[in-house]
């Protein structure tokens, strides 16, 4: 039997988990989640969202600050680090690790952002106990054995291998390094083959000291579990890290956005095409707007105005849409299609052509009503599971909006009206800076002269 | 079996869903889903699963026709239905349903497997009654024209560069699954082969559905904050008035004896990390020899089925010769499954020598058999965590459609973690020695053109 299960923490680009998080898992409705604020004896807080209905248990944590910053040469740390905390921990090595978890049904995983690092574990509710101790232990004790970690460091190298031949990967790591020349944005979240292969225990056992602080550490929690056996449990896992994590510093940047377009010769036969400009932070008083035209423009599913153009009337595309990537310090619009060599310059002329006419503040009264029918509606779909709701709790934290945020967000999208949205359309839309990156082998498109 | 998703404006939620199917289990001292059924006048069957987390359901149609149902030489008419199905009604023509969906705050798609074709919604729940209604408007009054056909069929040609053309991996499984179903459809991929879906018509799409869309070839499944009290009025409404159509009998040709080993090489440039399976024909739930399908799940999981697997231990932990190795086995299949066994190596090895290894724990797992506390164990893991497949809005009623519309019933998934528990170490063994014979393998590799054989 396979059961269907929504797997809520999977890695695919360290760019698109940013734009999930930060845009698009929106939350769900108030009825439904009443979120409390446990603050634990040694006062680490937590979110949780008490639920007896199942024996089980969905936490999430995150500590601030992700891959962005990963020491030069050394791209690629906070990647490796979350696949090895598993791999041997306190008194157990690799295999005796998860020979534990698998027996005892506890899922644990970490993984990696630009700007945080994330641990997930579900549970069921009666090896709560254990579950804790052992991301604890992967906190606070995890070996970094040669033999682990030269195998999980096979399997990067595995992986980095083959992406450098995936036209999609090839296409969003060249537009990240166009847009990002001088940032560590623009550096590759998963590494490369050479700083992968430089990357030593001690540079993985520095990053667990260094960034695992309980200054820097947020909390969600979901299911079969009271208040205050949740604070036990929390103190029980992460009292004993270090108070602080180091500091950092990260500036803040605008993307490059020139308008130029870089193709990249692929023998493939479908070209990936990869398309942004700037956006908004999570924190511009513009954000919902920019997130109802957003939506208008490239994200409403099978409603948008690029689904439209691009496939439905045209059939240019199998898959076309944009989504908003909101980091800690700058935004973007971020767009992908996918279409046959020989069809590309027709289907960027249709792109760039939406990208124009919503820039010319053409959205109408009709348009708008829908969209935000559409996203005040849909909201309550999010918290479809635990492990899902959990997630909203670190990021509702992470992107400090709010223990009440859930009964007013609908608010703040209501609260768009048509001359906002086509205001900045006007202001922030702009197709000449829209930047673009072919990567295939597109017929009649050639990378544009360097300005 | 390949599953496909009809609508993906965006790549990156396809690689979500996608990963979404994990294979998770069940706790055994419980019924999984405890789900309601009842079956309406004119054939359809409706299934209620309840989950009370927030005022939303997920309301799904299966229908008991798929890929593998498709007739010879019109491969991927199935599929390319499921897309045409969003076109248009009388009462809802131009795309109505979609824009209607997404203005009532409802998310929508709909796939396609070699057994099935699904359309599903999840809306508040007192927008259920909409979905319902444009659900069974559809299922009989759909009306296409040929601008849809030829516009839509450039999408799906897109939709197959995308997922088989631009991918070696994929372009090798879809030769491999052909090498390895020499009669049964099943060899055939769902999308279809490019220049069949080329050629299909619209009076052969019309027609297909016609055939096969009516309420008796097809499941309600409805999943969320209600009950079957609540919902069988409504489902009579909208579903029940519909007639019965004069669908046919499911004619799956079956497998003639395999009496030789296959090999499939397929080398390519864009080859970096080459990759070794090899699968054995084996049997589902519903096909073959199906009392050896409850013990294969459990031989899968001792053999490959975790970091802590035979399969991941050897070639991986002990002997270091691959990147990643195991192996997999899904009995969920109408018609015949295979068991399936994968490793990639490491630059410093090579492909001869992960094979070597995989062949040497099948070799063992035959003579030798398996402990009682590996059975013991991986029917733990495999049953502990229902309890995990409950929590989901959308998880029960996919599994659950996916089974009855492969030929499984609501007591076969609700006994399912029963039945993994019953499973004895001499079952085990007796499935491994049923099905691991070399003459019904199928080999593939996967290898970087010009560099026939080395790891790198």
């Amino acid at each position: 039997m396979r059961f269907a299960i929504p797997a809520s923490h999977r890695r695919i680009f360290a760019l698109t988990v940013g734009l999930l998080l930060a845009a698009i898992s929106l939350p769900g409705p108030a009825a439904a989640v009443d979120i409390q604020r446990v603050v634990s004896s040694a006062g680490i807080e937590a979110w949780l969202v008490e639920d007896h209905t199942n024996p089980l248990i969905a936490l999430r944590i995150a500590f601030r600050g992700g891959s962005a910053m990963d020491p030069a040469g050394k791209e690629g740390l906070a990647d490796m680090a979350s696949s090895l905390l598993d791999e041997g921990a306190g008194d157990y090595d690799s295999q005796g690790f998860q020979e534990l978890l698998e027996d005892l049904s506890i899922r644990l995983g970490f993984d990696a952002s630009r700007d945080a690092f994330f641990g997930s574990v579900q549970t069921l509710s009666e090896n709560r106990e254990e579950a804790f101790r052992l991301l604890r232990l992967a906190l606070s004790d995890p070996h970094f054995d040669a033999e682990a970690v030269n195998r999980i460091r096979g399997q990067l190298l595995a992986r980095l291998r083959q992406s450098e031949e995936d036209p999609d990967t090839i296409a969003n790591r060249t537009l990240t390094r166009t847009l990002f020349p001088d940032h560590p944005y623009g550096r590759p979240s998963r590494g490369t083959p050479d700083s992968i292969a430089a990357i030593t225990a001690d540079d993985l056992k520095s990053f667990v000291k260094a960034r695992f602080g309980r200054n820097n550490l947020i909390v969600g929690a979901v299911g079969d579990i009271a208040p205050q056996e949740l604070g036990r449990l929390v103190d029980a896992a992460f009292a004993k890290l270090p108070a602080k994590g180091s500091l950092w510093t990260l500036a803040e940047v605008t993307p490059k956005a020139t308008g130029a377009t870089i193709v990249e010769q692929k023998n493939v036969p479908q070209s990936s095409i990869v398309f942004a400009q700037p956006g908004l932070k999570r924190d511009h008083p513009d954000f919902y707007k920019l997130f109802v035209l957003n939506h208008m423009l490239g994200a409403g599913g099978f409603t948008s105005r690029l689904y439209s153009e691009v496939r439905e009337k045209r059939g240019l595309v199998y898959s076309v849409g944009t989504g908003l990537i909101a980091y800690s310090h700058t935004g973007l619009i971020w767009g992908s299609a996918g279409t046959q060599n020989a069809r590309v310059a027709e289907t960027l002329a249709v792109v760039r052509e939406e990208w124009a006419r919503m820039a010319a503040g053409t959205v109408t009264a009709a348009e708008l009503a829908d969209a935000k029918a559409y996203l005040t509606g849909s909201y309550a779909l999010g918290f479809s599971s635990s492990d899902r709701i959990a997630d909203t709790l670190v990021g509702l934290q992470l992107d400090n909006l709010g223990i009440d945020y859930i009964d007013k967000r609908n608010g703040y999208i209501e609260a768009v009206t048509l001359d906002d949205v086509n205001r900045l359309a006007k202001t922030l839309l702009k197709p000449e800076q829209l930047t673009v990156v072919v990567v295939g082998k597109p017929a009649g498109v050639e990378s544009s002269k360097p300005r | 079996m390949a599953q496909l998703k009809r609508r993906n404006p965006c790549g990156w939620i396809l690689l979500a869903a996608v990963v979404g199917w994990a294979v998770a289990t069940a706790s055994a001292d419980a019924a999984v889903f405890n789900p309601e059924t009842f079956t309406l006048a004119n054939g359809m069957q409706v299934v209620v699963v309840p989950n009370k987390r927030v005022p939303v359901v997920t309301h799904m149609v299966w229908y008991k026709v798929g890929g593998a149902d498709e007739e010879p030489g019109k491969s991927g008419i199935a599929h390319f239905l499921e897309h045409l199905m969003f076109k248009g009604t009388p009462s809802h023509p131009d795309g109505e349903f979609s824009k209607l969906v997404a203005r009532n705050g409802g998310r929508e798609n709909a796939f396609t497997s070699h057994d099935y074709t699904a359309y599903h919604q999840t809306v508040a729940k007192d927008r259920l009654a909409l979905v319902m209604e444009l659900e069974a408007d559809r299922m009989t009054n759909l009306i296409i024209n040929q601008e849809n056909v030829d516009t839509e069929r450039q999408v799906v040609l897109e939709e197959r560069r995308m997922r088989t053309d631009n991918e070696p991996s994929s372009i090798l499984s879809e030769q491999a699954s052909a090498a390895a179903y020499l009669n049964h459809p099943y060899g055939r991929p769902v999308i279809g082969w490019e220049h069949e879906i080329r050629a299909l018509t619209l009076e052969q799409i019309l027609a297909f559905h016609k055939r096969w869309y009516a309420p008796n070839n097809a499941i309600l499944v409805v999943a969320g904050d209600i009950t079957a009290a609540e919902l069988k009025p409504m489902a009579e409404k909208y579903y029940g008035v519909i007639p019965r159509g004069d669908v046919p009998e499911r004619f799956r040709p079956s497998e003639p004896p395999q009496r030789a080993a296959r090999e499939v090489t397929l080398r390519d440039a864009r080859v970096r990390q080459p990759m070794l399976s090899r699968s054995f024909l084996a049997p589902s739930y519903i096909d073959g020899e199906t009392p050896h399908a409850y013990p294969l799940e459990v031989l899968a999981e001792i053999l490959g089925g975790g970091a802590t697997s035979r399969i991941y231990r050897s070639l991986v932990v002990e002997q270091g010769i691959a990147t990643s190795a195991g192996a997999r086995y899904s009995p969920d299949n109408f018609g015949p499954s295979r068991f399936a066994f994968y490793a990639s190596p490491r630059p410093d090895s090579s492909m001869e020598a992960i094979e070597a290894a995989i062949q040497a724990e099948i070799d063992r797992v035959v003579a030798e058999g398996v402990s009682d506390e590996e059975v013991t164990r991986a029917k733990q893991r495999l049953t502990a965590s229902a309890v995990f497949a409950r929590d989901s809005l959308g998880g029960g009623a996919r599994t659950l459609g996916a089974a009855l519309a492969s030929g499984q019933t609501v007591a076969d998934v609700e006994a399912w973690p029963e039945r993994i528990a019953a499973v004895s170490r001499v079952q085990v063994e007796a499935a491994a020695r049923a099905v691991f014979h070399p003459e019904t393998s199928v080999t593939s590799r996967l290898l970087r053109a010009g560099n026939p054989t080395s790891g790198q």
